[in-house]
């Protein structure tokens, strides 16, 4: 950075290319590293995608579109796409609902705010794998607390993280259970932004019911928040891996499966690295659509005002 | 909302509802201290007390420090989020500082490089890096775990937009003082920057302390894992049966950040909410 230290001599006479030398300068580092460890691996694994290539193997050769049909016909990856489209179509009006009761409720009033919302943030900040083991002591089968209760009432609880029927629900409720902190703080945010003087203006207007005044006043003026909260929790939704790989490792026989995970498998268990790839992209498409979605979103935004 | 002068009767009702809903998400918590502290035979009797009859802290808690190295994952812990977050600051400032307040060719080019990068997780470029690291020898060691995640362009980006909105007047003054552009970013901008760098830190701190998918990938022993993948370990090690260890393993790796959270809440819950955004 010494280089940096002597352009300062001339600095006051400067021309525009001493400022230009400075800029690239102190931006080499990122610069660097934004190319080896971002770009170009980026670029590297779109191509990855169009070859058959194998970790260890002697070489590889392009194969086009090859990785992609065989995905067409590979159920298990449907099976993960599908896994993947109901976790998120689960996970977000239920994490999106469940955070903007709560952030109206601890908004309707002034005691306890900070200790509900620390409450509901903790899993937020709380180590999803090890969070993820207490879920499953939580629902064993035999010795869960869960089935524990049901028994009690005489219900049979069923094996929630092995049976096909119920591992998908089980897995999306942990992850209501993770977002919903994330998106009450946003939803907090949201609340205190709105003018108190709309709310006093529709009593005065006839709008007496807290009802009439959350149709009227809170949910239009949260509208911008609540678009971008939706935005937000499916492209973290897509994401889904950690509670996968430790519950399920996509069992029962693909029950689970979802699209991080098959991609894992496929890469760095079985060494696919042309088909992960081609996973990778698929997740990628999925992603920048999503974002693609969001800036809509947030242009509307800018016209509500 | 409506500023009302609630008497405590009237606001029962909503207190009650949230303690209720609070109690019901605090459930895994709760479970898992408790069963962190009971005896085997107990934790398979399925019985609905909390407290346990006979106490198991030693054996519990003592089997999880006998058989898995925790120290060691903690201390991982720390020098990979350590490693990442000075990197990504050292990277991020003066490139941030250059995009919002130098004009040179190619400033659009660099933004919108920027921009770009924002777009692509973590996962996309992950395959060709495990690739490289595997070529260069590099797997199972803390370069292969911080290195890819050195280049933070959030932070690149959240400096830019903070930095735009400092005064020009602030760094014209300390260039009239001579001093250099280095200079002034280290020792001008950087002390008014403390409020987006307190944020990022928190942000890039919880996130990479919980990221399970990366060390997964390039760590195979515990001399390297971090604390998430040591429960990982921990798991395959002490198989399913055990509730009671894992659990007090789970106890112990989750303690650091839960009360790094709760001693600096506020910051915590700012912190995420505004740099959070990026998902």
């Amino acid at each position: 950075m010494s280089d940096a230290a002597i352009l300062s001599a001339p600095a006051r006479r400067r021309g525009a290319s001493g400022e230009a030398i400075t800029a690239w300068a102190l931006g080499l580092p990122a610069v660097l590293a934004y190319l080896v460890l971002l770009l170009l691996p980026t670029l590297a694994a779109i191509l990855l995608a169009f070859t058959d290539y194998e970790l260890g193997a002697p070489a590889f050769a392009w194969i086009g579109l090859g990785n992609f049909t065989e995905l067409l016909g590979d159920r298990g990856f449907a099976q993960a796409l599908r896994n993947t489209i109901f976790y998120v179509a689960v996970v977000t009006p239920g994490s999106i609902l469940g955070a903007l009761a709560i952030a109206l409720l601890i908004e309707a009033g002034t005691r306890g705010r900070t200790l509900f919302r620390a409450v509901f943030f903790l899993p937020v900040v709380s180590l999803t794998v090890a969070m993820a083991s207490a879920w499953q002591y939580l629902l064993h089968p035999s010795i869960g607390p869960l089935n524990a209760v049901l028994r009690q009432v005489g219900i049979a609880g069923p094996a929630w993280l092995s049976s096909s029927d119920t591992v998908m629900w089980s897995l999306a409720a942990i992850g209501i259970w993770e977002n919903l902190g994330f998106n009450l703080v946003l939803f907090l945010a949201g609340l205190t932004a709105i003018p108190r003087e709309l709310y006093a203006a529709a009593e005065v207007d006839g709008a007496p019911s807290a009802w009439e005044r959350f149709r009227l006043v809170t949910w239009p003026m949260l509208g911008p928040t609540t678009l971008f909260v939706l935005t937000i929790t499916m492209i973290r939704s897509v994401r889904v891996f950690d509670t996968v790989k430790v519950l399920t490792q996509g069992g029962p026989n693909k029950a689970s499966e979802v699209l991080l995970h098959a991609m894992y498998l496929e890469g760095f268990t079985y060494f696919r690295l042309g088909y992960s790839a081609a996973i990778t992209l698929v997740f990628l498409a999925i992603v920048l659509a999503l974002m693609w979605l969001q800036t809509r979103v947030l242009d509307k935004r800018v016209h509500y005002g | 909302m409506v500023e009302r002068e609630n008497s405590l009767l009237r606001d029962m009702p909503r207190l009650l509802v949230l303690s209720l809903l609070g109690l019901l998400l605090l459930m895994p918590y709760i479970w898992m201290v408790a069963a962190s502290l009971k005896p085997a035979d107990e934790i398979f009797r399925a019985s609905l007390s909390l407290i346990p009859e006979r106490l198991a802290i030693a054996e519990n808690y003592g089997r999880v420090f006998e058989l898995v190295p925790v120290g060691r994952y903690l201390l991982n812990g720390v020098i990979v989020c350590g490693g990442i977050l000075a990197f990504q600051l050292i990277f991020a400032i003066p490139a941030g500082y250059a995009l919002a307040k130098l004009n040179f060719r190619g400033r659009e080019l660099a933004f919108g490089a920027v921009m770009l990068g924002l777009l692509v997780p973590p996962h996309v470029p992950a395959l060709p890096l495990y690739a490289g690291f595997s070529q260069l020898g590099l797997l199972d060691t803390y370069t292969a775990l911080i290195a890819p995640s050195t280049i933070s362009v959030f932070a690149i980006f959240l400096f830019r937009q903070f930095f735009k909105s400092l005064p020009d007047d602030l760094i014209h003054a300390a260039r009239l003082d001579g001093m250099s552009e280095m200079a002034i970013v280290w020792r001008v901008v950087l002390p008014n920057a403390w409020p987006a760098a307190t944020a990022f830190a928190i942000f890039s701190v919880v996130a990479h302390w919980n990221d399970l998918f990366w060390p997964l990938i390039v760590v195979n022993t515990p001399e390297h894992a971090t604390p998430a993948l040591g429960v990982l370990f921990f798991r395959t090690t002490e198989g399913d049966d055990d509730f009671g260890a894992l659990m007090a393993a789970a106890v112990v790796m989750t303690a650091p950040l839960v009360i790094a959270f709760l001693l600096a809440q506020r910051r915590f819950v700012e912190g995420i909410a505004t740099t959070g955004l990026k998902g």
